[in-house]
């Protein structure tokens, strides 16, 4: 079980979006995690410099967040082996599909884009589907 | 160097969003998709939240003739719905699904010191390197 949060996640949301208009204002980018982390690893993009800043600033707050005081829960129910196995298939479809939550499902919906909206319906859909599977097909980890 | 620290105060932003959010807690993300379990609906709310947000900023925003720190808006401009694209997002589903990470709720995990956000960002970048690679360098 996990707590239903609707006020702290729809603030957090709102800063999500904060960070999205923000980096289209001053740096004209898609706040996609998956493309800004693309750009720091080998080839690595000629404008990594701000995509190695945003990533350290994404990473630090939390770590400062914990040192005011604060806990954040967080719980990964999943064995390691299937976490990495996940991720690296994760790797491979973000790079195919061209972005992830991010940059297809909160920058591309905001700008209504076909692309997005298709590849977020998609990515909603397998992503519900396997949990299905994996909890109550095969009945859990 | 305005560019940096613009880039860096974003991330912060960004980090402290996923943060309060609960995106970067797995199991969260997990009980959202988790219809037919332990429903966790909180995934809609900072959806709704960040996609408010983001479409009135980005309509004043992109009204302006560029941004502040570089020369232009950096927009993707194709409109195709072809293969690579839909068959990605179907393989990203999968990953998410199993993990419960995204990249977005991965990176701020790192700050927490969890080894599981370590392992999922590590095999992520494997990811994309390999897939990269296959596609060429031009991809």
């Amino acid at each position: 079980m996990t707590e239903f949060t609707p006020w702290a996640s729809l603030a957090g949301g709102a800063l999500i979006g904060l960070a999205a208009v923000l980096l289209m204002a001053l740096h004209g980018r898609i706040a996609g995690i998956s493309g800004i982390l693309t750009g720091i690893l080998p080839p690595v993009a000629r404008d990594w410099g701000w995509r190695a800043a945003f990533l350290l600033g994404a990473v630090l707050a939390p770590a400062g967040i914990v040192g005011l005081g604060a806990t954040l829960p967080f719980d990964s129910p999943v064995p390691a082996f299937w976490v990495v196995t996940g991720g690296f298939v994760a790797g491979i479809g973000v790079q195919l599909g061209g972005g992830c939550t991010s940059g297809h499902g909160v920058c591309g919906l905001a700008r209504l884009s076909r692309r997005s909206i298709a590849a977020t319906l998609v990515f909603m859909l397998t992503t519900a589907v396997t949990v299905y599977v994996i909890r109550h097909v095969m009945g859990g980890w | 160097m305005a560019r940096l620290m613009g880039g860096f105060v974003i991330g912060l932003v960004f980090g402290a969003g996923i943060a309060l959010s609960g995106m970067i807690n797995p199991a969260k993300v997990l009980n959202f998709f988790d219809l037919a379990g332990n429903w966790d609906p909180s995934l809609a709310f900072v959806m709704g939240g960040a996609l408010v947000v983001t479409a009135l900023g980005y309509r004043f925003v992109l009204r302006r003739p560029g941004p502040v720190l570089a020369r232009a808006f950096h927009l993707p401009v194709r409109r195709d719905i072809d293969l690579p694209l839909l068959g990605g997002a179907a393989i990203f589903g999968m990953g998410w699904g199993i993990t419960g990470f995204c990249p977005g709720g991965s990176i701020p995990a790192l700050g927490l010191g969890e080894p599981a956000a370590l392992m999922f960002v590590a095999a992520l970048a494997a990811g994309i390197m390999a897939a990269r690679r296959l596609r060429g360098p031009a991809g």
